[in-house]
Order: structure tokens, then C-alpha cells, then sequence
């Protein structure tokens, strides 16, 4: 077994033992990575001349990790995955990584994202199609498609991601890996190129739920630059991480489990979903009550179309700002309209620009009461609605889309009727800012699927100890991908 | 005027603060271009605004001066649009819940009041300046997130008179509260004016036309005046259909407003709210506090000098240009000194000095303390008044207390009583030389003369002694 296939706890105790230095750990898991980038070009960045830190307390010291290339880092390319900054060096590095900087964490590769972090396939980065290193054939989901493929791979034990809809929970199942989204602010995102600021996530991966509590402890605080960002010292996620199922009230949503609700199942969702329905007995077995709950489907159904609507309009004008004409490749023509334009026409790609038109149309004073002022108050219904559940509940607990990952042949997937909302409800731990976590729950043909376990704000905490303890009673913590399928 | 005119404004003015409105750059005018600039500035990707809490703080003082509606919370949107002086693609700006709404305020106009209706006010951030050259433009981002307060009128004015003279009060007001140079020359305060025009009887508002950025009360007067002639020449010639609703920009020099873009042409600004500035809550302990920074105003204090002292127009003309001006005098009243002195002092010579060398109140060194130690040593006849005047001078070119000049050079015991006890001390002392000058040893005279100045360090008047010493060793 490679050091970067073992956890950050184990890890830390071999260093502090000295029985592999930190040059040495850097160095495997810098070949491991241009091994993997040969693979599954999960890569924008490899660090080669990355330093070794020194081994302290913190449990991050002398770890190597992978950094979604959506996070500034000073004097190392970022490039947001995006030809409008393919050559963009920032000179200040965003909050997150100075903070794991302190950790004594090791920055060893920027990782490919979906162009600025839109998108769910890993397909659309400038750099190329992101591969799943269970099955070649098969994407990572995305938009934190290298930081999932990286971890899952075993090259590092973990890396960062951002998740505005579910850019880090849904990659986190299709690669059998846990993927965490704190409640919203506990991470500042100074520094990390925004998609939807009303929703952008910092989020991380890594293969087993201590180790993310140790992630994230090591990324957060409250930052002067960071408005949203609010004092979480008093949480200490790793040290006060204890595994619970006794005692807890969970529920999970019948409109989205119940499989005679989709009219012709594909056997993967049937499969899907009955391996949940397997877990949940395993959880009640456990101790914890689990409760099915209704939502109106109305509001189900609504919540994918709430999500494309309030995403494009703040991403159009968080993304006003690149022009090239500050920084970029500078665009041609005659007045500065045919620069920004032909900076923007020539940097991004058919995706982001089809957005960018949604965006503004939703924006427009003609349009903006029918759609953009409607998402926000179906955002709004929605997220009281899950407040009013957790209420009751310590957590909602759900399976996480429709199956294993999709195939880059989208052709080959078999879509079912009405699993929009199925696959895309984890967006509303980003409409309501929950701490949110997704774990692996099992195997279908070979490949990993996953199960979310989302709170009420402010208690990571809880879910935490929660997914700890559900993770107990499975046997998937720490696994590395093994090939399924070759190409 | 046949007509009615019907005239809002829009004044924006820069507020004065250490540093920007969203960024810790420094809010500093006319220094070397691109100086104060940051990544926040110039939005590099991932860089998010902090509000500056003192430029809330002065927004609210003056929505309060404006008698506005301050929320318990406010927000800040975002107007979106593309041009190279806003590098992010939006500008900050107060849409949804602005600083202040529904104000109203009575201002001073020819001798009685002018209600003014307020909509608005919210606080912004500049945009950066930009120069066009013959065949490129250059930016200088300096001014690229200054601070900006926007305050918007309802269409409540009916001349240019009227209109300068809102703006007059506001920028007083402004400098009253400390919150801006409001300086005009230096482009810290800029309008946009709309006219419309209707005959006296109607009930409905004639089409609006707006000319922007007009850079200068003087302007902004002739605009209107121009504007409310074009429009009424028009509709006197039946053809009020080419008054279209535009934006037209004023002309310096022809005096003519121009054609800038029609309504078809008018921007979407796609506002909405800036999702990175949670709701910024105002407490009513905060409003309360910043209410009681609200100085007097110019206006209120004229009116208070007039009656209780009954100062004349010029004199109060005077006296309240300047809320450190204003403050100078009340503070010399609160000293003790007499209003009217207090006033004479102030028109006369405390004006002269500041005009004649081009200073503000700020630099002035002589404090009402000091210049009431003068006065009362004018009053107590230790100075002349034209000592008195020549000694304030001094204290303003040397900068020393007013007290060394006036026991070195010009200060006197000449009260005659006071010099009577010294005198006869030394006399009662000194009975060998009185007997020695009885004898005829006239040269003795100075010995006492000697004594006196030696027992009050110089300070007794010469002729005074001498007076009494005659009177008391002449025997």
C-alpha cells in the first residue's frame, strides 16, 4: 500500500515517528499524480517543485494535497479551468489555502474543475475531459472533477473543492470517496473564483469522515475580507468527532426514495436505491430513529429550474469582471466593447456562454419578476421547508443521484422519467447554506454510490458525528478506486 | 413663465474617509495616477468587498439631516454593465434597501422656506476617472471605489433659483456634518438634473428630460434655464412632440444641452442584491449616537444669531460659511467674550488674516482662548486696542501665546493704585536714599524709578512712576 493511499491520522503518525520524511511523501504523491494525470488528466497544475514542510502537531503537516483550480494560489497558476485565465498568476492566495499554509499542508497539484466551476461533469475544463478512476469510460461528475478523481486515486489524501450545487458531494459518490460542505461562511471564500456567491461552498475531499473533520478544521475561520464568513473557533471538528447514531432522529424524503414513484426504473436506480433502503435499516439497527418525511413535489420538481435560475444570474456578473483588459489575454479590436468581447468569445466555452445568456435573460428588468424574483422565493419555501425538518430531525438523509457514475458517452446512459429532482436535490444544502456530507453507501456493477447526510445550519458538528457513524457500520472508509472497466 | 417647470436632482458627492467604500485602499484625491489601488479595486477573480463602516456611519447622519426613513437593516446591490472604469462589471450601489428613504427638508429660500421632497439616499462607490486622448483613453483607478453618497430629490422644484439653492444647502450640510470636502473643482460633487415642463393647470407631469453629469452649481443653473426654455419654445410652437424622454448632456461652452441617448438606448442595469454584504443591520443605539454627531446647520445658526443677538445679514453671512467658522465664534461666546466682540473679531480680523494668506480655520493657531486673553487685556487697560491687534498678528506669524508679547513688549501696570503699594514698599524700604534725594541728590530719582521697574520685572508704566514719585518724595 502506497503512504498516499493511507489516512491523514495514520499518516501524521509516521511522520511524527519519522518512519517516512515528508520529502518522501511528497515525493510518491507527486508520482502518483503524473501517473494519474497520464490516466485521467485530473490535473491543470502538477507542483513539481513543491517543498516538503516540516512535521508538527498539526495533523496536516508535511501532507501533500490537490487544490480545485478555482483557489488562488500566490505565484502558482490558476486558471479557473478557463482559457480567459489560462495564464493568470495571482499574486495573493485565497483564505483557505493560507490557512492550511499555517497547517503546514503541502500544495501538490491545482486540480481540473469545470470552467469556473459550472457544470457536473468534469467535461468542460480547458485542459480536457476529466476520466473516473473506477472506470475510464466514466466521468468524475463534477465541478471539483480532479480534487475527487486525485483522492479517490489515492495519490493524495486529500483536496479541495468548491460546491455550488453539488460540485463536491456529487463527485465525492461517483468516486467512493467523502466529500463535505460546511455550513456556509465557515470556510471564507476570499480568494476562490466565484460562481453563485449566494451559494458558492468551500468544500474539500478526502476518504473517511475524521480526516475531512481535520480538513476542514484546518480551512476555516472567520476573515476580515469575507463578509459572510462568521468565528467558528469554538468548533473543533476533529477533536470533538464522535461517531453517533444512538439517540438521533434522521428522516429521509419519500417523493425521492420511494422507487414506485419513477414509472419505468432503470435496474441502477432500482438498484440505488434499494441499497439506501438497506443502509437506513442498518442505521435505525444502529440505534438512530429514521423517519420518512413528505415534500410537496411541486416544490421538488421546481427546485432544479430554481437552481439554473439563480446560479447563471449571479454568475454573469460575478464573471463581468473578466474582460482582459486588467488581466487575461487581451482581446482584438477597435473599441474597447470588441476587446471585452472577443476576449470572452474566444476564452469561454459554449457551456459557460449558454449560462451566461440564462443568466442575464432571467436578470432582465422585463424578466426578473417571473424568473429570478420567483427562484428566490421558491429558495426561500424550500429552505424552510428543510428548516421545519430539522425541527424534528438531527438530519435529512438521502441517497445521492440516481446511481453510479455517468457514462462521458452520455449516450450510454439510460435517463429516467422524473429523477430530475432525484438527482439534483442537493442543492438545497446550498440554497439553505447546511453542512452537508456525502459518503460512500456501497457499490453497484463495481462502481461507488453514495448517500448525503445534510443539517441544520451551524451544526457540522452533529453531522459529522452522524455520517461517523454510519460510516462505522460500512466498509468503505479509505477505499481506493480499483479499475473496473479498462478503456 | 407660461409654464410650470418641474425639476429633480440627483446629487452625488464624495464622502471623506481613510479608505475606500468596499476596499482598504486609501480614499486620497489627486495623486499620482493608479496609486491606490488594490486586487479588490481592480477585481482580480475572488476578491469581495467589506463595507467601510464609517462611510455607513456618515450616509446615515445625513439621511437623518435629510429627515429620511432609516431601515433597521440595509443592502447593497449590484448595477451591472461593461466599462473599462468598473472593472468588476457591476457597480455597488443601494437599490433594494437604501440608507435612507422619504426624507423631507425646509431650506432657506429668499427670506422664507423651501420644502424639498427627498426619495433617496444611498451610499455607492465611484467609478474609476478616465481621460480620452486623441486616439486612446487612459484610466487612473484611484477613484475607482470612492466613496459616493447619492441623494435623490423628488420632482419638487420649479426653477434654477430653486435648484442651486437645494444644492447650496446640501453642500453646506455636507461640510457642516464633516463628511465631505464637497468641493465641486475637484469633482467631488456631481448632478444630474431632470426638467420637465407643463402648463400651471395641469395634473399630469410633462415628458422628463435628463442631462447628466453636470459638474457645477453654475451649470447646473444654466442647464435648467436652457432646458426650461427649449422645451417651452417647443411647446410654444405647438410642437411639444419632439420633447422626447432622453438623457442630453449640458454644453460649458455653447450653454446648450445635447442629445446623449433616448430611452430606447437606456441601460438594464440587471440590478440585484449583492449576495457577499450580509443585510448590514443599523441599531437604533447606533442611529442614536450618530444622531447626536448632527451639528447645527448654517441655516439654524444664522437664524440663532440673528435673534439672539441681532446681528445683521452680512455678519451672519460671515459667521456661518464655515462650521469651523461658526464654531470659532460660539466658542468665544462660551468663553465669556461679548457676542458682538466675538463677532467684530471674527468678520474683521480673524477673517482678514484667513483670507489674506489663504488659510482654513483648521490651520488657525490663534484659539478663542487666546483671543480672549487679548481682549480682556484690552479691558483691563493693560493693552491698547491697537496693541491688541498688533499682538494677534504676532501670535499668528510666530505662533507663541499671546501672553509673551505681552509682558516682553507691551504690557503695563498703569494703575495708579497698584503702583501707589510698590512705590511706597520701597520707599519705606529705602530711607537713606529718600533722605540722600530730599538733600538734593536728584540722581536718586532713578534709583526708585529703577526699583519700581525692578519690582514689576518692566511692566510698570514709566510716566505713571514717575508721577507718583514725584509726588511722594517731592515734598
Amino acid at each position: 500500500m502506497k503512504h498516499t493511499e493511507k489516512s491523514i491520522v495514520e499518516l501524521h503518525k509516521l511522520l511524527k515517528n519519522e518512519e517516512i520524511s515528508p520529502a518522501e511523501l511528497l515525493q510518491e504523491s507527486l508520482e502518483g499524480i503524473h501517473a494519474l494525470q497520464e490516466k485521467c488528466n485530473a490535473f491543470v497544475t502538477i507542483i513539481d517543485n513543491a517543498e516538503p514542510a516540516e512535521v508538527t502537531d498539526s495533523l496536516l503537516s508535511g501532507i501533500p494535497y490537490g487544490i480545485k483550480d478555482l483557489y488562488s494560489t500566490k505565484d502558482i497558476l490558476t486558471t479557473g479551468s478557463s482559457n480567459t485565465l489560462r495564464d493568470y498568476v495571482p499574486f495573493f492566495s485565497a483564505a483557505a489555502v493560507e490557512n492550511l499554509d499555517k497547517a503546514g499542508a503541502v500544495k501538490a497539484a491545482k486540480t481540473v474543475t469545470d470552467e469556473f466551476g459550472m457544470g457536473g461533469t468534469g467535461t468542460t475544463g480547458h485542459t480536457g475531459v476529466v476520466h473516473n478512476p473506477w472506470d475510464l469510460d466514466r466521468m468524475c461528475a463534477g465541478s471539483s472533477a480532479g480534487s475527487a478523481c486525485a483522492v479517490a486515486a489515492g495519490v493524495v489524501p486529500f483536496a479541495l473543492g468548491t460546491d455550488t450545487g453539488d460540485s463536491v458531494r456529487k463527485p465525492a459518490a461517483y468516486c467512493g470517496i467523502v466529500g463535505y460542505k460546511p455550513t456556509y461562511g465557515m470556510i471564507s471564500r476570499y480568494g476562490v473564483f466565484p460562481f453563485a456567491s449566494s451559494i458558492d461552498h468551500c468544500a474539500a475531499f478526502a476518504r473517511n469522515v475524521a480526516d475531512i473533520a481535520a480538513v476542514v478544521d484546518g480551512m476555516k475561520g472567520k476573515d476580515e475580507r469575507d463578509m459572510t464568513s462568521w468565528d467558528s473557533s469554538h468548533i473543533h471538528l476533529f477533536d470533538d468527532l464522535k461517531p453517533q447514531l444512538e439517540g438521533m432522529k434522521l428522516c429521509y424524503v419519500k417523493e425521492l426514495c420511494d422507487i414506485s414513484r419513477y414509472p419505468h426504473p432503470s435496474r441502477e436506480l432500482r438498484e440505488h436505491l434499494a441499497n439506501f433502503m438497506a443502509k437506513i435499516d442498518m442505521i435505525r439497527a444502529a440505534g438512530a430513529e429514521v423517519e420518512e418525511v413528505s415534500v410537496d413535489p411541486v416544490l421538488l420538481n421546481a427546485q432544479p429550474s430554481v437552481y439554473v435560475i439563480l446560479s447563471c444570474a449571479e454568475a454573469t456578473s460575478n464573471l463581468a469582471n473578466l474582460t482582459g483588459l486588467i488581466f487575461g489575454p487581451r482581446g482584438e479590436g477597435e473599441t474597447y466593447i470588441d476587446v471585452m468581447k472577443d476576449h470572452r468569445t474566444k476564452g469561454f466555452s459554449s457551456l459557460i456562454k449558454r449560462r451566461l445568456v440564462i443568466g442575464s435573460y432571467v436578470l432582465q428588468k422585463e424578466n426578473q419578476e417571473r424568473y429570478f424574483k420567483n427562484a428566490q422565493r421558491v429558495r426561500r419555501l424550500l429552505v424552510d421547508r428543510w428548516k421545519e425538518l430539522f425541527r424534528t430531525y438531527d438530519a435529512v438523509i438521502l441517497p445521492v443521484g440516481t446511481g453510479p457514475a455517468k457514462h462521458l458517452d452520455g449516450s450510454l446512459d439510460i435517463l429516467d422519467e422524473g429523477t430530475s429532482p432525484l438527482e439534483e436535490h442537493l442543492q438545497i444544502g446550498n440554497f439553505g447554506g447546511f453542512p452537508s456530507i456525502t459518503i460512500p453507501d456501497g457499490f453497484i456493477d463495481g462502481l461507488p454510490v453514495g448517500l448525503n447526510i445534510t443539517g441544520n445550519n451551524y451544526e457540522d458538528q452533529k453531522v459529522l458525528n452522524i455520517a461517523a457513524g454510519v460510516e462505522e457500520l460500512m466498509d468503505y472508509k479509505d477505499q481506493i478506486a480499483k479499475e473496473v472497466h479498462g478503456r | 413663465m407660461k409654464y410650470k417647470a418641474v425639476i429633480g436632482l440627483e446629487m452625488h458627492c464624495e464622502l471623506k474617509s481613510n479608505a475606500k467604500v468596499f476596499s482598504p485602499s486609501r480614499n486620497a484625491y489627486s495623486e499620482v495616477p493608479n496609486s491606490h489601488v488594490n486586487a479588490i479595486d481592480l477585481a482580480f477573480p475572488g476578491v469581495m468587498p467589506v463595507v467601510n463602516r464609517k462611510c455607513v456611519k456618515d450616509s446615515i447622519k445625513m439621511a437623518m439631516v435629510l429627515n429620511c426613513r432609516v431601515p433597521e437593516y440595509m443592502l447593497f446591490d449590484r448595477k451591472n454593465y461593461f466599462y473599462p472604469d468598473l472593472p468588476k462589471g457591476y457597480q455597488l450601489t443601494q437599490f433594494t434597501v437604501p440608507v435612507g428613504v422619504h426624507g423631507h427638508v425646509d431650506i432657506p429660500y429668499e427670506g422664507g422656506i423651501l420644502p424639498v421632497d427627498i426619495h433617496d439616499i444611498h451610499l455607492e462607490e465611484d467609478a474609476a476617472s478616465m481621460d480620452h486622448l486623441e486616439n486612446t483613453s487612459v484610466i487612473d483607478y484611484n477613484r475607482g471605489g470612492v466613496p459616493l453618497l447619492e441623494l435623490v430629490t423628488e420632482p419638487c422644484l420649479h426653477s434654477a433659483k430653486e435648484a442651486v439653492a437645494f444644492l447650496e444647502f446640501m453642500r453646506s450640510a455636507y461640510q457642516y456634518c464633516d463628511v465631505s470636502e464637497a468641493d465641486s473643482k475637484k469633482g467631488q460633487i456631481r448632478c444630474d438634473v431632470n426638467v420637465s415642463i407643463m402648463d400651471e393647470d395641469a395634473e399630469e407631469l410633462g415628458t422628463r428630460v435628463e442631462i447628466k453629469n453636470v459638474n457645477s452649481f453654475g451649470n447646473v443653473h444654466d442647464a435648467i434655464v436652457y432646458e426650461i426654455k427649449r422645451q417651452s419654445d417647443l411647446k410654444d410652437a405647438g410642437r411639444y412632440d419632439e420633447v422626447v424622454q432622453e438623457t442630453r448632456r449640458f454644453d460649458e461652452e455653447s450653454g446648450r444641452t445635447v442629445h446623449m441617448r433616448s430611452k430606447e438606448d437606456a441601460v438594464d442595469y440587471k440590478y440585484f442584491v449583492e449576495p457577499n454584504i450580509p443585510r448590514y443591520r443599523i441599531t437604533p443605539e447606533w442611529k442614536e449616537s450618530i444622531r447626536r454627531e448632527i451639528p447645527r446647520l448654517s441655516h439654524e445658526r444664522r437664524k440663532a444669531y440673528m435673534d439672539a443677538y441681532g446681528f445683521n445679514d452680512t455678519e451672519v453671512s460671515v459667521l456661518t460659511r464655515e462650521k469651523a467658522i461658526s464654531d470659532y465664534f460660539e466658542k468665544c461666546v462660551v468663553l465669556g467674550m461679548d457676542p458682538k466682540e466675538a463677532c467684530n473679531w471674527v468678520t474683521g480680523n480673524v477673517e482678514a488674516w484667513l483670507h489674506r494668506t489663504e488659510t482654513s480655520m483648521e490651520d488657525f493657531y490663534l484659539t478663542p482662548e487666546m483671543l480672549k486673553f487679548i481682549v480682556d487685556h484690552v479691558k483691563s487697560g493693560v493693552i491698547s486696542g491697537k496693541q491688541a491687534k498688533e499682538i494677534f498678528i504676532k501670535v499668528l506669524e510666530e505662533r507663541k501665546e499671546p501672553a509673551a508679547y505681552i509682558s516682553r513688549e507691551n504690557a503695563q501696570i498703569s494703575d495708579a493704585g497698584e503702583l501707589e503699594k510698590i512705590i511706597d514698599e520701597i520707599i519705606a524700604r529705602s530711607p537713606k536714599e529718600v533722605e540722600g534725594y530730599r538733600n538734593g541728590r536728584d540722581r536718586l530719582f532713578d534709583y526708585f524709578v529703577g526699583q519700581v521697574m525692578k519690582a514689576t520685572r518692566g511692566k510698570a508704566n514709566p510716566i505713571v512712576t514717575k508721577d507718583i514719585l514725584h509726588s511722594k518724595l517731592d515734598v
